[in-house]
């Protein structure tokens, strides 16, 4: 399996005068993670954006398995299952944590009347068994406001699988986690990865996760990609560090 | 699934004391009717503003369209309406009992339908803002559709309609109405049990607390938007029907689109009871109820002024509502859980901490 799942091809994207991506290309392939680097206003988000419908693109092209995505919506995105964390982490805060996950089932069976239907045993399992599966079970019940940063990541996290994307966009997952938690999400995010099939791209700035975890990492810098390659190769790469030391 | 979730005992017995009202105050009946209609405002006005998020300063346009719907059909089904409606008629019309009965109950069905219509309609406008461009959006919905009317000569312009009259001792009248209301304030009370049982209530609590998040994971939030818009409409369609026919007059500015008044009140209600609870509307009903009676009885001519003096007190001191001030202080009670406050238990519990066969 080495044909690619996202393709992008000559994205550009500007605000007003700023130009945030000028021509950028990358392709996700299916099933594996992808990574993507760069150094603060790099246009990372953008691109982000920009796969999932926040916002028309100028110009280029941005296909989904075969299929050009750049015109549609936001939700019809997310239900061809093409799916996105946020940078600021985004959980319903009032609703308890099983709550959040009931309503982020996947909507992409869902026709008009279903909206008045209501969860019960085997999607209420699933929904345990993936808070389980972040360490959230017992805090099921718990107001999700009420959990602390690193929580409502794993719960943003676990809300995403609920959905069962094939392709999952996380916005630098590890951002504000303590340390120790660290290495418990990188675990998770690889599991999810084996064992439910889930194709990654993860924009990160914490370099050791990364470099573990992308079988291949692009890096952008100024809206443009910079480079592209193996995690050793990006590591080796002098534009790359120049542009982290800020040469630039 | 929601919080508070109404025991079915106290549905019971709320039915209850709706039916022994009337009976054992008959002095009070009108009073404790407009108290129904009250928890049909509030609580239709808590689908949006509460469970939702989405501050209408509209609702009151569905009330209002509600009851002159009913008004053009009970007389249209019979009559012409332009000429009942003309100021210069001098015959007297008086509708049969079984003129009376039909025209109302086909009347009132047409007024949940045509609200729920235009609320439908409207919606394709009012969604497209958020946040204070909503409720002022909504606002100029109801304000237009009072001037719309009151500039309308086919159904009585600004001088109004006088419904027709019904056929029977005025304490049947009152009884009947009394009972017409109290069973609407029971069917939206029920109704709105179910629908916050069901994923649609999840889906607006979802959009209450992130609309945008609610969005990326695949959620058509403006069909949720306008689904409930039009529910909320279409009980009041059917409230402003009923109450129509209850007043024997309707006429566009204070009676069916009543911004000053009805429209506030539903709002303070919601916010004096608890928003985004089943219980908080029906509570601030029944107080603000209470309230105004005292104040409209013991304090004319200063009522406004106390109104404002409530509306002032509430906004600055009490956000969460009686409702939801109980909630705050017995959480318990009310089925919900807040994370303790000792951080090293729960990050232990999570499974995440470096405990013996943790990640670590």
């Amino acid at each position: 399996m080495n044909d690619a799942i996202i393709e992008v091809s000559n994205v550009s994207k500007s605000f007003g005068g700023v130009v945030a991506n000028h021509n950028v290309s990358l392709a996700v392939q299916r099933g594996a993670i992808t990574g993507l680097i760069g150094p603060n206003g790099s246009g990372k988000t953008t691109l982000f954006n920009s796969i999932v419908g926040y916002h028309p693109i100028d110009s280029g092209s941005i296909r989904f398995e075969s299929r050009e995505i750049s015109q549609l919506r936001v939700q019809e995105i997310a239900r061809l299952g093409l799916l996105r964390t946020f940078q600021t982490t985004r959980i319903y805060g009032k609703m308890n944590c099983l709550q959040n996950m009931l309503i982020s089932i996947p909507h992409r069976k869902a026709r008009f009347f279903d909206m008045f239907s209501y969860e019960r045993g085997e999607v209420v399992e699933r929904a345990e068994h993936l808070l389980a599966f972040v360490g959230l079970y017992e805090k099921r019940y718990l107001r999700a406001g009420s959990l602390s940063f690193g929580q409502q990541k794993l719960l943003e996290f676990a809300m995403a699988l609920m959905n069962e994307p094939t392709v999952l966009l996380l916005d630098e997952p590890t951002a504000g986690i303590n340390p120790t938690l660290i290495n418990g999400l990188i675990d998770r995010l690889k599991r999810a990865n084996l064992e439910f099939g889930i194709t990654m791209l993860i924009i990160e700035h914490n370099m050791r996760v990364i470099m573990n975890m992308a079988s291949k990492i692009y890096c952008l810098a100024h809206g443009e990609l910079l480079a592209a390659g193996e995690p050793a190769e990006i590591q080796r790469n002098q534009n790359v560090i120049d542009a982290y030391l800020g040469v630039h | 699934m929601n919080q508070a979730t109404p025991h079915p005992l106290t549905l019971a017995m709320l039915m209850l004391a709706g039916i022994a009202a009337p009976l054992l105050f008959p002095a009070y009946t009108n009073q404790v009717a407009v108290l129904w209609l009250m928890i049909v405002f509030a609580s239709t006005w808590d689908i949006l503003g509460g469970q939702m998020g989405y501050n209408s300063l509209g609702n009151i346009f569905f009330f209002g369209a509600g009851m002159y719907t009913s008004a053009v059909v009970q007389i249209g089904l019979f009559y012409d309406v332009g000429m009942y409606t003309s100021g210069a008629r001098t015959t007297h019309i008086v509708f049969t009992t079984a003129q009376y009965f039909t025209g109302f109950a086909i009347g009132t069905i047409a007024a949940g339908v045509a609200a729920a219509v235009l609320a439908l309609l409207t919606s394709w406008i009012v969604f497209g803002l958020r946040g204070p461009y909503f409720a002022i959006g909504t606002l100029g919905v109801a304000v237009a559709g009072a001037e719309l009317i009151a500039s309308w000569e086919w159904v009585g312009a600004a001088a109004g309609i006088s419904m027709p009259v019904f056929p029977g001792a005025p304490e049947t009248q009152k009884l009947f109405f009394y009972f017409l209301l109290f069973g609407l304030a029971l069917l939206v009370l029920f109704f709105l049990r179910w629908l916050y049982s069901t994923n649609f209530g999840l889906a607006i609590n979802a959009i209450r607390d992130d609309e945008e998040k609610a969005e990326a994971m695949g959620l058509y939030t403006r069909r949720y938007k306008r689904v409930a818009w039009s529910i909320s409409a279409f009980f009041l369609g059917i409230a402003g029907a009923i109450f129509g026919n209850m007043t024997g007059f309707i006429e566009p500015r204070d009676i069916a689109f009543p911004t000053t008044t009805f429209n506030i009140f539903m709002i303070l209600m919601v916010l004096l009871g608890g928003k985004g609870t089943f219980w908080g509307p029906v509570v601030g009903a029944v107080v603000f109820q209470l309230i105004k009676e005292v104040t409209w009885t013991y304090f004319l001519g200063w009522q406004f002024v106390a109104l404002g003096l409530l509306i002032v007190i509430i906004v600055v001191y009490f956000q969460q509502g009686i409702v939801g001030w109980l909630m705050e202080k017995y959480p318990a009670r009310f089925g919900i859980r807040v994370a303790p406050k000792d951080e090293e238990k729960y990050a232990r519990s999570l499974g995440l901490a470096p405990h013996p066969e943790g990640a670590e």
